[in-house]
């Protein structure tokens, strides 16, 4: 079947502002918008840059925006789309070339809700024990691949006067460990949490939800983080 | 630019990470990913990393050690192999104390599952000897290390691509390093570098491996005149999903899956009678493919089921979300109704950069080490995996090596100091990529790469024959030849991929000689080697290593002895 396609394109070299560019690609049935992509770069046009790696959805490298909305270039198939397809980068993120967008400051923002598991207790010699029950809490913010579709998607973060926003994708990580019942940080977390840009940035819009592509209830989640910093503060 | 680190750590995968963890504090060290921290390869393993921690079922360390040496059909190390799995149980608890979220027993301790080739009491039955997360056990390990890495504010050179390593005097001294996003090189000068780049599995057509598996360490090891090891062992995972290639986790077997040809029958009680479908991958993959030529595909197709039908919602939604959703995204199948179509994947390459036990390159059969290079991972050969590879056993082997590589570092780079490689290096390489983009005539390097891909599907994959490895390894000389007239039309600087593929293929290119050449020296089949024209396997003349170096007459095979303490080479049979 034949793909036609309408792709934004930028080099900051010779650019002075961005264009569309349109392509047509001949693809299978099973193909993946990625397959396409690469067959024009491969076959049409080698300048046309964007960031891939797994195809199928585990690393996060092909977020960007298919008819307007955001996700993964890889988990789409061809076949799904009727028409012309308009491509372009991930929004809210500072354009480098084509749909390659910075991705520093969401990985700043991620840094700086403190990733990583936080213990004051010495561990045993063997595991920590934590119940099935309550490894299921937070199991589903592990799917998260930092694919930052969820961030690109929020009003909140896509408006200039709010862009300070933490960002959806960061609260998941922090959601994570919040309810890891083997965390033992929380007091620091809350007061971490418990900030305008932090999350009360969160409008409640339901964008990230939709775009997920590893369907992580993100509004759920960010809203499990205000209650338990409720619950904190006026001790219920 | 110059910049001087004490430890250079090249990829960012899993080995390369947990020996950035272990030398953070100590040395200053900096990681060089050519993508994006979190996107490397180790995210998309699935299924679980292994250690006899006995939480479900009784288990032993011996029990690993002789699976670990029976898979690997006895070419593995067994000094090394020893290592890794008496440590198994250790590194478990150090991930799940650094933060791993495990799934859980119902009292509460890291819940284990059956995996292929593990076995109780020395191969009676499958033991639950895999940890996992879902299937998910590679992302969630990564995100957990990478966390740590932040945690221990590690530098990181992020979508910078490995372009030559310096030696001085045979003594590694730094690299070239080019930056996607301004196309600037930069020399890096070290005291220690560490090679964890992964695997090379984008050789073939039909593989599990994301784009940036091109075997870059490798390769560049290879030409530095350092001899690389038993790269004919090429492990195809029997379940890839039908066509794509996409891996389809062992643990979908592992909690209970099972493998039916066309007629339904669940044709692994033939090939395997005791452990069936929990077989050592080789064996399992080379039975789909005889299914397939015998006419018993899916109608007649090429492909197999796998029936995970019986297993209901509730597991395949706890244990096995991310095959689910494979299923349904990329073919529009519900795995809970419906079989999903299957067939043999590149995977996995259990050759590599020979090393000692700490990650020490070593650059002859007699182990002289490269002094200040060290390798782990998938792009190292320890030997632990021998000819065949146990699944769940390369994460673990990424945690033991990439820690003891990270301690060796750390220890000594106290015996080294700077040495001012010249800027001739960073000249050098920018001539020869001056080279690429000024070609008269181009041939684009997507054509080369894609013959390429199918001379190694066709010729040095599951099965292999003299009459095809010869001329396998003709069509691949004649792909590089042709590989000299490629060119890169794309001059632009930011994020020029088009010119970063075409350093790749070179790299891939070489690799594809190598495995072909080494394959047609083995006379007999071990593991996942396989001679249909020598079917047997040959202790008496085969029971060693390959390894091949690069000469000017071309590359040359030689052998070193395989290290056999407690296990005497046996049949093979599950």
């Amino acid at each position: 079947m034949l793909v036609r396609l309408k792709i934004f394109r930028y080099d900051p070299e010779k650019d002075e502002k961005p264009y569309y560019q349109a392509y047509e690609v001949e693809a299978d049935s099973m193909d993946r918008l990625l397959d396409c992509l690469n067959r024009i770069r491969w076959e049409q046009d080698p300048t046309f840059s964007f960031r891939m790696s797994c195809g199928h959805g585990v690393c996060g490298s092909d977020g960007m925006r298919i008819n307007g909305i955001c996700g993964l270039a890889c988990q789409q198939l061809v076949r799904g789309f009727k028409g012309e397809v308009l491509i372009e980068p991930l929004p809210v993120f500072r354009v480098i070339k084509d749909l390659v967008v910075d991705l520093d400051p969401f990985f700043e923002k991620y840094s700086s809700i403190r990733p990583y598991l936080i213990t004051k207790s010495s561990p045993p010699d063997t595991e920590r024990r934590q119940s099935p029950e309550q490894h299921s809490q937070f199991e589903e913010a592990l799917r998260c691949i930092l694919c930052a579709c969820c961030t690109a998607s929020c009003p909140v973060n896509q408006n200039q006067e709010t862009k300070d926003y933490v960002g959806p994708a960061a609260l998941v990580r922090a959601f994570r460990y919040l309810f890891d019942s083997r965390d033992e940080g929380e007091e620091e977390r809350i007061n971490l949490l418990d900030q305008k840009q932090m999350v009360w940035g969160c409008q409640t819009l339901w964008k990230c939800t939709e775009v997920c592509p590893k369907e992580i209830p993100i509004t759920n989640q960010i809203g499990q983080i205000k209650r338990r910093i409720y619950e904190k503060k006026h001790g219920r | 630019m110059i910049f001087k680190h004490d430890i250079v750590i090249v990829g960012a995968g899993l080995a390369g990470l947990r020996a950035a963890v272990e030398c953070a504090g100590q040395a200053d060290v900096a990681v060089v990913s050519k993508v994006l921290p979190t996107r490397s390869h180790s995210g998309a393993a699935q299924g679980g990393i292994t250690a006899s921690l006995g939480n479900e079922e009784e288990d032993h360390w011996e029990w690993h050690f002789f699976d670990t040496v029976k898979g690997s059909d006895y070419l593995g190390d067994q000094d090394a192999i020893e290592i890794m799995v008496r440590d198994a149980p250790r590194v478990i608890y150090e991930l799940e104390h650094m933060g791993v979220p495990f799934n859980r027993t119902p009292d509460g301790k890291i819940a284990q599952r059956n995996f292929g080739g593990h076995t109780r009491d020395y191969g009676k039955k499958p033991v639950k000897r895999a940890c996992y997360a879902a299937d998910r056990t590679g992302r969630v390990i990564l995100d957990t290390l990478y966390d740590q890495c932040l945690r221990h504010k590690i530098k990181f050179y992020s979508e910078h691509f490995l372009l030559s390593l310096i030696f001085e005097e045979e003594r590694c001294v730094g690299a070239v390093i080019y930056d996607l996003a301004s196309g600037k090189l930069h020399l890096l000068q070290v005291k220690a570098l560490l090679l964890a780049t992964g695997g090379c599995g984008k050789i073939y057509k039909t593989t599990s491996n994301g784009f940036a598996s091109t075997g870059d360490g490798m390769a560049l090891a290879f030409r530095s005149r350092i001899p690389l090891e038993d790269m004919e062992f090429v492990q195809f995972h029997p379940t890839g999903l039908f066509p794509l290639g996409i891996l389809v986790s062992e643990a979908a077997r592992g909690e209970g899956g099972v493998l039916r040809n066309g007629v339904g029958e669940r044709f692994m009680e033939r090939y395997a009678p005791t452990v069936k479908d929990l077989a050592a991958r080789d064996v399992v993959s080379r039975a789909i493919l005889t299914e397939i030529r015998e006419g018993r595909g899916v109608g007649g197709e090429d492909y197999v089921h796998l029936d995970l039908t019986h297993l209901g919602g509730e597991k395949i939604g706890r244990r096995l979300w991310e095959v689910a959703s494979f299923a349904r995204t990329f073919l529009g199948i519900d795995p809970v109704v419906e079989p999903i179509p299957v067939q043999p994947t590149c995977h996995y390459i259990m050759g590599g950069i020979p090393t000692d036990v700490d990650g020490r390159v070593l650059r002859d059969e007699k182990g002289t080490i490269v002094p200040g290079l060290y390798a782990a991972g998938e792009c190292a050969c320890v030997s632990v995996h021998g000819a065949n590879r146990l699944g769940c056993n390369s994460l673990l082997d990424l945690l033991v090596f990439g820690r003891r590589s990270g301690q060796a570092m750390r220890q000594e780079i106290a015996n080294y100091g700077f040495s001012q490689p010249s800027e001739e290096h960073l000249k050098q390489t920018s001539r020869a990529i001056q080279d690429l983009l000024s070609r008269p005539e181009k041939e684009r390097a997507d054509s080369v790469r894609r013959d390429m891909q199918k001379v190694m599907m066709e010729y040095g994959s599951v099965f292999r024959n003299e009459e095809g490895l010869t001329k396998g390894i003709e069509e691949i000389r004649t792909l590089k030849e042709r590989y000299q007239k490629v060119g890169v039309y794309n001059h632009q600087k930011a994020f020029n991929y088009e010119l970063m593929e075409a350093i790749e293929l070179g790299y891939q290119l070489d690799l594809a000689e190598v495995i072909l050449e080494s394959a047609l020296h083995r006379r007999e089949s071990r593991g996942a080697h396989w001679r249909e024209d020598y079917p047997q396997r040959s202790d008496q003349e085969y029971l060693k290593h390959t390894l091949i170096l690069r000469t000017p007459r071309g590359p040359e095979v030689r052998y070193k002895p395989v290290k056999v303490t407690r296990f005497q080479p046996e049949a093979r049979v599950y």
